[in-house]
C-alpha cells in the first residue's frame, strides 16, 4: 500500500526501476525469439504475423517501456540528491507520471492476450498501420498505450525541468551542476518539445483508426509521408532523450573512478546543449529514401554529420578525464569504460548513414539495425547498467556483488558485440531489416547464426545481473554514505539509503564537485546552509494510481466500442466503459483540487535521532 | 612526431587490406560491396570514403582508450590523488576542429553525389522508362513507351540508363537493387519518386523490398535481368504476342474462369495482379521460389514444381498474400495449370 501511494522520489525511482526492468525482460525475451527465428534460413519457429508482432513490440517496449523508465529511475533516484533538494518540484505529479507510464505499458502488452499485438513496426508507418491494412486491434493498443504512457513521460520531463531550475541548493549555479544533472536537464527539455509531437501524431492516428478520419490515408486524401515527418520530429530527439542521460552517467562514473574531475566541464555542458539542439534539426535523415529531393537530402545530411562534432568533444573529454587519473575498475566503471569505444563505433556508423547517397544503400538494411543497437544498447544500456551498479548502494544501502557484476559485464559486452557487429556486414551484403525469414544460399546463414549466439550471451549477462540483485537483497543494509570513497557530488554526503527528507540541512555548495571540494579542503562533510528544523513533507496519495487506472479503462473502452454491443438503445457499451474511465480520471482530478492537504512535518527530534543513529 | 608517422605508415597497409576485403564481399548479384553498375559504384565510393575516415576515428579512440586503461590503472593500495585538471583549451579546440575537417572531406562529395543521383531521366528519350508499382507482395513493371507490363522480373537492355518512376498501390514499400543502385521508397498517393540506374554487364541481379509492408515483407523479392539490346527488343515483341489457352479444354476452362479474372496472359485476362506472360522463362516463381533443375534448398525446384507449389497453397509460400488459396481448384486442374504455365516461355535470349 505504501508503494501505491508514495510520492517520495526515491521510492518512485525504485518503482520505475522495477517496472522498467520487468519490461526490459519482456523486450529482451521478444528479442531472443526474433533471433531464434532468424538463426537459420527459411525457419518456421514463429509465423510471419507473430514475427511482425514480436519486432514491433520489441522496439516499442525497449524504447518506451524499458529504456525511458530505467532512465527515469536513475533520474528520480539521483537528481534531487545531486542538487541538494528534498524532493522533486511536484511529488504528486511525479507519482502520476509513473502510474500513467505503468498503465500505458500494461495496456500495450494486454494486446498479446486479446488476439494480436501491434505489428506495423515501432514506427507504425501509415497506411500499413491504418485500418485498411490492419483491421484488428493491434495498432489501437499501440496508439492508446503509448498515448497514456507518453503523458507520464511528458509530465516527468516537466517536473525535472522545474526541479533543476528551482530547487538547487544554495551556491549550486548552473555551471556547478553535476554532469548527470545537466544531461537530465537537457533531456527534460527535449522531452518537453518532442513528446507533444508524438502526442499529436498518435492522436491523429487514433482519429484515423477509431473514428475513420483520413489524416494518413492517401485514398481519403491524407498523406502517408506526413506521419513519417510527425513521427520522426518526435523520434529523432527521442534518440537523444535516451542517450544524453547515459552520457551523464558515464561522466559521473568515469570521473569518480579515475579520482579526477571531469575534463573540460564547460565544453561538456556546451556539447550537451548543442547535441540537444541539433537533435531537433535532423529528423529527415530517417527519410532520405522517401523522396524529399536533393536540397532537403543535402541539408539534412550535413546537419546530421555536424552532431559528430559535439559528440566527439564528449568522447575525448572522457578519455582525457581518465588520462593521468587513477582508474579503478569496478563493475560500474567497466560498463562506463566499455561504453566509450562501443558508442564511438555506433557514432561513426551514424556519420556514415548521414551521407544520403550511401544511405540509399544502408537504409532499412541490417546495417541500420547494427547502427542503432550500437547506440542504444552499446550506449544506453551499458550506461544504465553502469549507473545502476554505481548508485545501487545509494538507492538500497547494499553493495552489489563485484564478481557477479564483472561476470555480467563480460558476458553482456561480448554477447553484444557478437550479436551486432556482424549485422553491419549482413546489411552491406544486402539483407533488409524487419524480415521474417531469408532464403538459403544468399550468404546470410553463418552471420545470422553468430548473431543469435550473441543474443543468448546477452541474455545470460542479464540473468547474472538479476541473480546479483536477488543475492544482494538478502545482505544487510550496511553500505556507507560514500561507498566508493571517491564520491564527488552531493548524493554521497548523506546516508545510504537516504532518509525520507534526504538532507537534514540543505548543504551550501562552494564549487564544482561540491563534496570533493569539501574533502580536499579537509572538511568532513558539507557546510549546512540552514539550521536544523522541522522539515515539511508532502502527503502520500492514492489518486495518481487511480488516475492511471482510469485512463487504462478509458483506452480499453473506446478501443472496443465498435465491436461490443449496445447499452440502452443505440449507445455502445464500449463508449460507456470509456466514459466511466474518464470519470474516474476527472473525479480524481476534482478530489485533488478540492481536498486541502498541507502535508506534514518531520520534527527536529526525529531528524536529530536519525543523525545520531547513523553518524 | 616521427613516431606518429611511423604509426600511420604501419596502419596504411592494414586499411588498404580492409578495403580489399570489403570490395570482394558477398554475392556479386546482391552485395552493396560488390557494385555492378555506375550508380552503385558511386555509392560504394562514398561508402569507402566514409569507412576510411571512420576507421581513422575508431583507431584513434581505441588507441587512446587502450593506452589510458593500461597506463593509468590504479595499483592496489594507491591512495594518491591525481592532479585535478580542469581542461585544456588547446586540446579541446583540436578535437573540435579535426572532426570538422573530416566532415568537410566527407560532406563535399556527399552533397555532389546527392545532386548527381537526383538527375531526372524521365524525359530523356535515350533512357528506358519504367513505371514501378509495388503491391503486397509483388512488383509490377510497366514500360509505357512499349505499352507492355510485366511482373517480378525487370528486363533491361544492358548499358542503357533505366529511368524509374516508383509508386505504390497499397502500403509503403521500398525498391532496392543492392548491387546496381540504392533504394527509393514507393509511396501511395501523389508522392511519386524517381531514380535511375544502369547495368553495363549482362546478368540477373537480386532486388528486394526494404520497407516493412506486412507479413511477407521479407519475401517480396524481384529480379533485374540485364540482356543485350537485341534480346531486349525480342522480349518486348514476344510479350505483345497473343498467347494460346491450354490445349486441354477442361484445364483451359478452369484457367479462364479461375485465373484470368485477376491475371493476364498475352492479351487475355485482367490486369489487377501479376501478368503471367512468359512466366515459364522467369528466374523464379513468386520472386522467391527459384527455378532450377538442380534444387539444393527448400525454396528451389523446377518451374513446374514451383508453380504447382504456389498454386496449391500460396499462403504457405508467402503468408498474407492477396491471392490466397483457390479452394475450388481440383488437384488435376492445379497440375494442368502449372504445366501450362511452366511451358509459357518467351524465347528472347539467343
Amino acid at each position: 500500500m505504501d508503494w501505491l501511494t508514495t510520492v517520495d522520489h526515491k521510492k518512485i525511482g525504485i518503482l520505475y526501476m522495477i517496472a522498467g526492468g520487468f519490461f526490459f525482460l519482456v523486450g529482451g525475451l521478444e528479442a531472443i525469439l526474433i533471433r531464434v527465428q532468424l538463426w537459420k534460413p527459411l525457419n518456421n519457429f514463429v509465423s510471419a504475423d507473430t514475427y511482425n508482432e514480436l519486432l514491433t513490440m520489441h522496439g516499442t517496449t525497449m524504447i518506451f517501456l524499458a529504456a525511458m523508465p530505467l532512465l527515469f529511475a536513475l533520474m528520480n533516484a539521483v537528481i534531487p540528491l545531486q542538487i541538494g533538494a528534498r524532493d522533486v518540484a511536484f511529488p504528486f505529479v511525479n507519482s502520476l507520471g509513473f502510474w500513467t507510464f505503468l498503465f500505458g505499458g500494461i495496456l500495450l502488452n494486454v494486446s498479446w492476450f486479446t488476439g494480436g499485438a501491434p505489428d506495423a513496426g515501432w514506427t507504425s508507418y501509415a497506411p500499413l498501420a491504418g485500418t485498411t491494412y490492419n483491421g484488428d486491434h493491434g495498432v489501437d493498443y499501440y496508439v492508446l498505450g503509448l498515448q497514456i504512457a507518453g503523458i507520464g513521460t511528458l509530465i516527468g520531463g516537466i517536473n525535472f525541468l522545474v526541479t533543476i531550475i528551482n530547487m538547487r541548493a544554495p551556491g549550486m549555479t548552473f555551471m556547478r551542476m553535476p554532469m548527470f544533472t545537466w544531461a537530465a536537464f537537457i533531456t527534460s527539455a527535449l522531452i518537453l518539445f518532442a513528446f507533444p509531437a508524438l502526442a499529436v501524431g498518435l492522436a491523429a492516428l487514433m482519429f484515423d483508426r477509431l473514428f475513420d478520419a483520413n489524416f494518413f490515408d492517401p485514398s481519403g486524401g491524407g498523406n502517408a509521408v506526413l506521419w513519417e515527418h510527425i513521427f520522426w520530429i518526435f523520434g529523432h530527439p527521442e534518440v537523444y532523450i535516451l542517450i544524453l542521460p547515459a552520457f551523464g552517467v558515464i561522466s559521473e562514473v568515469i570521473s569518480t573512478f579515475s579520482r579526477k574531475r571531469l575534463f573540460g566541464y564547460s565544453s561538456m555542458v556546451f556539447a550537451t546543449i548543442l547535441i540537444g539542439f541539433l537533435g531537433f534539426m535532423v529528423w529527415a535523415h530517417h527519410m532520405f529514401t522517401v523522396g524529399l529531393g536533393p536540397v532537403a537530402n543535402a541539408l539534412f545530411s550535413i546537419a546530421t554529420m555536424l552532431i559528430a562534432v559535439p559528440t566527439g568533444i564528449k568522447i575525448f573529454n572522457w578519455l582525457f578525464t581518465m588520462w593521468g587519473g587513477s582508474i579503478k575498475f569496478t563493475t560500474a566503471n567497466l560498463f562506463a569504460v566499455g561504453f566509450i569505444p562501443t558508442f564511438v563505433m555506433g557514432g561513426v556508423t551514424g556519420v556514415m548513414l548521414a551521407a544520403a547517397p550511401a544511405d540509399f544503400q544502408y537504409h532499412d538494411s541490417y546495417f541500420v539495425v547494427a547502427h542503432f543497437h550500437y547506440v542504444i544498447v552499446g550506449g544506453l544500456v551499458l550506461g544504465i547498467f553502469s549507473g545502476l551498479h554505481y548508485w545501487w548502494p545509494k538507492m538500497f544501502g547494499r553493495m552489489l556483488n563485484e564478481t557477479l557484476g564483472k561476470l555480467t559485464f563480460w558476458t553482456f559486452f561480448i554477447g553484444f558485440h557478437l550479436t551486432f557487429f556482424i549485422q553491419h556486414f549482413l546489411g552491406l551484403l544486402g539483407m533488409p531489416r524487419r524480415i521474417w525469414t531469408y532464403l538459403d544460399g544468399l550468404g546470410f546463414n553463418e552471420m545470422n547464426m553468430i548473431s543469435t549466439v550473441g543474443a543468448f550471451l546477452m541474455g545470460f549477462g542479464t540473468i547474472f545481473f538479476l541473480l546479483n540483485v536477488v543475492i544482494t537483497a538478502f545482505k544487510p543494509q550496511n553500505a556507507p554514505a560514500d561507498p566508493w570513497e571517491d564520491g564527488r557530488t552531493l548524493e554521497w554526503t548523506i546516508p545510504s539509503p537516504p532518509p525520507e527528507y534526504n538532507f537534514a540541512q540543505t548543504p551550501l555548495v562552494r564549487g564544482y564537485d561540491a563534496y570533493w571540494k569539501e574533502k580536499t579542503d579537509g572538511h568532513k562533510g558539507m557546510t549546512p546552509a540552514e539550521p536544523i528544523g522541522p522539515i515539511h513533507m508532502p502527503s502520500p496519495s492514492i489518486l495518481p494510481f487511480f488516475m492511471g487506472f482510469g485512463l487504462f479503462i478509458a483506452g480499453l473502452g473506446f478501443m472496443y466500442a465498435k465491436d461490443w454491443g449496445n447499452l440502452f438503445g443505440s449507445f455502445k457499451s464500449g463508449y460507456a466503459l470509456g466514459i466511466v474511465g474518464l470519470l474516474i480520471l476527472f473525479g480524481c482530478m476534482f478530489l485533488r483540487s478540492v481536498i486541502d492537504d498541507h502535508g506534514f512535518h518531520i520534527e527536529e527530534e526525529e531528524i536529530l535521532r536519525d543523525m545520531g543513529g547513523k553518524a | 612526431m616521427m613516431k606518429r608517422w611511423r604509426f600511420v605508415k604501419r596502419l596504411a597497409p592494414l586499411m588498404a587490406m580492409m578495403v580489399l576485403v570489403l570490395a570482394a564481399c558477398g554475392r556479386s548479384d546482391l552485395s552493396t560491396l560488390n557494385p555492378q553498375g555506375p550508380v552503385a559504384e558511386e555509392q560504394f565510393g562514398l561508402m569507402k570514403l566514409a569507412i576510411g575516415i571512420m576507421l581513422i576515428v575508431i583507431v584513434a579512440v581505441f588507441a587512446i582508450s587502450l593506452f589510458v586503461i593500461i597506463r593509468f590503472r590504479r595499483r592496489p593500495g594507491d591512495k594518491t590523488i591525481p592532479k585535478q585538471v580542469e581542461g585544456n583549451h588547446k586540446l579541446e579546440i583540436i578535437w573540435t576542429v579535426i572532426p570538422i575537417i573530416m566532415l568537410i572531406i566527407l560532406g563535399v562529395p556527399t552533397v555532389q553525389s546527392v545532386f548527381n543521383l537526383a538527375k531526372d531521366y524521365s524525359k530523356d528519350p535515350e533512357a528506358v522508362q519504367v513505371i514501378v508499382t509495388s503491391h503486397q507482395y509483388w512488383w509490377e513493371f510497366e514500360y509505357p513507351a512499349y505499352g507492355i507490363k510485366t511482373a517480378q522480373e525487370l528486363i533491361i537492355p544492358k548499358g542503357k540508363t533505366i529511368s524509374i518512376t516508383a509508386k505504390s498501390a497499397d502500403v509503403l514499400h521500398s525498391f532496392w537493387i543492392p548491387s546496381l543502385a540504392g533504394k527509393i521508397d514507393t509511396n501511395p498517393g501523389a508522392n511519386v519518386n524517381k531514380m535511375y540506374f544502369s547495368a553495363p554487364k549482362e546478368g540477373v541481379y537480386l532486388g528486394k523490398c526494404a520497407e516493412l509492408c506486412g507479413p511477407s515483407h521479407g519475401l517480396m523479392d524481384f529480379k533485374v535481368k540485364s540482356v543485350d539490346e537485341s534480346s531486349f527488343d525480342r522480349w518486348v515483341a514476344a510479350l505483345k504476342e497473343p498467347v494460346a489457352l491450354p490445349s486441354d479444354p477442361a484445364i483451359a476452362k478452369a484457367f479462364e474462369s479461375k485465373c484470368l479474372s485477376c491475371h493476364a496472359v498475352g492479351d487475355l485476362g485482367g490486369p489487377a495482379y501479376p501478368n503471367l506472360t512468359g512466366i515459364g522463362s522467369r528466374e523464379t516463381v513468386g520472386g522467391i521460389l527459384v527455378n532450377t533443375d538442380d534444387p539444393q534448398y527448400s525454396n528451389e525446384g523446377s518451374v513446374y514444381d514451383n508453380l504447382h507449389r504456389w498454386i496449391k497453397n500460396p499462403d504457405e509460400v508467402k503468408p498474407g498474400n492477396q491471392m490466397g488459396k483457390i479452394e475450388d481448384l481440383t488437384e488435376q486442374e492445379i497440375e494442368g495449370i502449372a504445366k501450362y504455365l511452366s511451358e509459357l516461355k518467351l524465347n528472347y535470349e539467343q
